[in-house]
């Protein structure tokens, strides 16, 4: 697991708070749910490379150490740059997507980080995918709870990210982004009804947002 | 740094207001400790807020002052686009509504009195619907067109006339004061008229004016409210304004009325919606778009109306 430059971090954090403020906007909804320390696990859909940034600035700066979003290796360390950026001031965990091999557990890392009482910023449907338009959960995350049953798991759903910088875009144009904190989860006792709880209570999430269309 | 005397009294007469008001909020929380009141609380502290960036405002530099007045436009666009549907394929057309932004205010800057009063109803008009066209999406185009203009207009267009007040020259027919006396006078009558046609319509209100669009407001407050800001438009005229009294009955029945309707036009575009603000970003009384809302009608007709007989 990679070590972040704190200072680094802390510094370019400080700057995203800034803009987000500024050319986001933020309308959060039960802050109060976010979990306060770790270990703990933030589960939001994706959308844009904005989503790591926002989530991350919605906690106090003095939990930053604490926050760590898991990535895809085979995409945030293509080149050396990329790598570094995204390990020592983003403080990505890396982790390789798609097929587990044998003897080997690509969820390693997660254990290691949660054993340290880090908070853990998952997103898992594995890609940012579509704008504004939710894919499926990948199972990985069942896997992780299954082996944390007593680590709260805290749903946070995104919306407006996806408009403001979408996939495959470089512009940013400023949209409100609104952020909807779910309940805290646990597991119960099986993957998928684990995964059924979590989709469900992202599709509640949704519905509670009256969110525009955006076709 | 402005440093009047009359603006200053003015200034200096705004926070005395405003220190009364709190006073009256924690004597009624005090004397009456079983209701509710986080809202009136919050909206009473987000006052003392938005005062305070309105007095640095206007006793800083006139830069200062456009500088502000962009942003408040930048916010109030951010909130409505962000609310409205809007297409996929318009992502960078709105990135080239924002950048109306800086240009409107820069030609305001400039005094360029031309550019200011065309460049939005008619550059950003025709230029808008051209880049929406290169887009080459005609599912709903007509409704987009229309949602983007209308923000332009009330966000941008509307709102900038303010910051040309500052700018229009001292014909030295009455106090020193010049524009920021006039925006004071303005955006004070304003603020003022949507709290007293809040407080007579709870006070007395009876008769609904538009059961529909707005269920709160009522004839009583209306009619209230407007008398109120009569009242205040010709108190206070003859010190930030070349109005004569007949004037300044005008605008002061001008501010009231369509600060009402400006308020009721924002309230009908939220009921479409189906949302109660745009946005939380200033507690107990929503987005700066809702803030403004009564402002976006009443900030271009007081200006024409000032420019008309004044200069």
């Amino acid at each position: 697991m990679p070590i972040p430059n704190h200072v680094l971090r802390f510094l370019f954090f400080l700057l995203v708070r800034v803009l987000v403020i500024f050319m986001l906007g933020l309308n959060i909804k039960r802050r109060n749910l976010l979990p306060k320390d770790g270990p703990a696990i933030v589960i939001a859909n994706h959308n844009s490379h904005l989503d790591t940034l926002v989530l991350i600035s919605l906690f106090p700066l003095k939990l930053l150490p604490r926050i760590r979003p898991i990535a895809a290796a085979d995409y945030f360390l293509r080149n050396p740059v990329f790598a570094w950026f995204s390990t020592r001031v983003i403080g990505i965990i890396p982790i390789q997507r798609g097929s587990a091999q044998k003897g080997f557990d690509p969820l390693a890392p997660c254990y290691e980080a949660l054993d340290q009482d880090m908070i853990l910023v998952l997103f898992p449907e594995g890609s940012r995918g579509e704008p504004e338009r939710l894919s499926r959960f990948k199972k990985g995350v069942a896997w992780l709870v299954e082996r944390y049953p007593t680590v709260p798991v805290t749903p946070v759903l995104l919306y407006g990210l996806g408009k403001a910088l979408p996939k495959n875009d470089f512009v940013l144009v400023p949209f409100f982004c609104d952020v909807l904190v779910g309940e805290n989860m646990y597991f119960n006792a099986d993957k998928h009804q684990f995964m059924a709880l979590l989709t469900d209570r992202f599709a509640q999430l949704t519905d509670e947002g009256h969110f525009p269309d955006w076709e | 740094m402005n440093d009047n005397p009359v603006l200053l009294a003015a200034v200096g007469g705004l926070w005395g207001l405003l220190f009364v008001a709190s006073l009256l909020v924690f004597a009624l929380v005090r004397l009456k400790p079983d209701r509710d009141y986080a809202e009136l609380i919050a909206r009473t502290q987000s006052w003392w807020v938005m005062i305070g960036a309105f007095s640095v405002m206007l006793l800083a530099s006139r830069n200062v002052a456009l500088i502000f007045l962009a942003i408040v436009s930048f916010l109030a666009l951010k909130e409505y686009f962000s609310r409205i549907p809007t297409r996929r394929a318009d992502r960078r057309v709105l990135f080239w509504a924002y950048l109306a932004i800086p240009l409107q205010y820069y030609w305001i800057s400039g005094n360029w009195y031309g550019m200011f009063i065309i460049f939005i109803p008619v550059y950003m008009f025709l230029f808008i619907a051209l880049r929406m066209i290169i887009a080459q999406k005609t599912d709903g185009f007509l409704q987009a067109a229309a949602t983007i203009h209308w923000g332009m207009m009330t966000c941008i267009f509307s709102i900038s006339h303010a910051a040309y007040l500052l700018m229009l020259p001292d014909t030295g027919t009455w106090g020193a004061t010049g524009g920021a006396g006039l925006l004071f006078y303005l955006v004070f009558l304003t603020q003022f008229n949507d709290v007293g046609q809040y407080v007579w319509g709870k006070m007395f209100g009876r008769h609904k004016v538009l059961p529909i669009v707005s269920p709160n407001k009522t004839w009583e407050g209306l009619v209230g409210g407007v008398a109120t800001t009569v009242l205040f438009a010709a108190l206070l005229a003859p010190y930030l304004t070349p109005f004569n009294f007949t004037h300044a009955i005008m605008t002061g029945a001008l501010i009231g009325l369509f600060g009402f309707i400006g308020d009721v036009s924002i309230s009908a575009i939220k009921r479409d919606l189906g949302i109660k603000d745009f946005s939380s970003l200033i507690p107990g009384h929503g987005g700066v778009l809702d803030r403004v809302d009564s402002l976006t009608f009443t900030v271009p007709l007081f200006f024409h109306f000032m420019h008309y007989f004044y200069y």
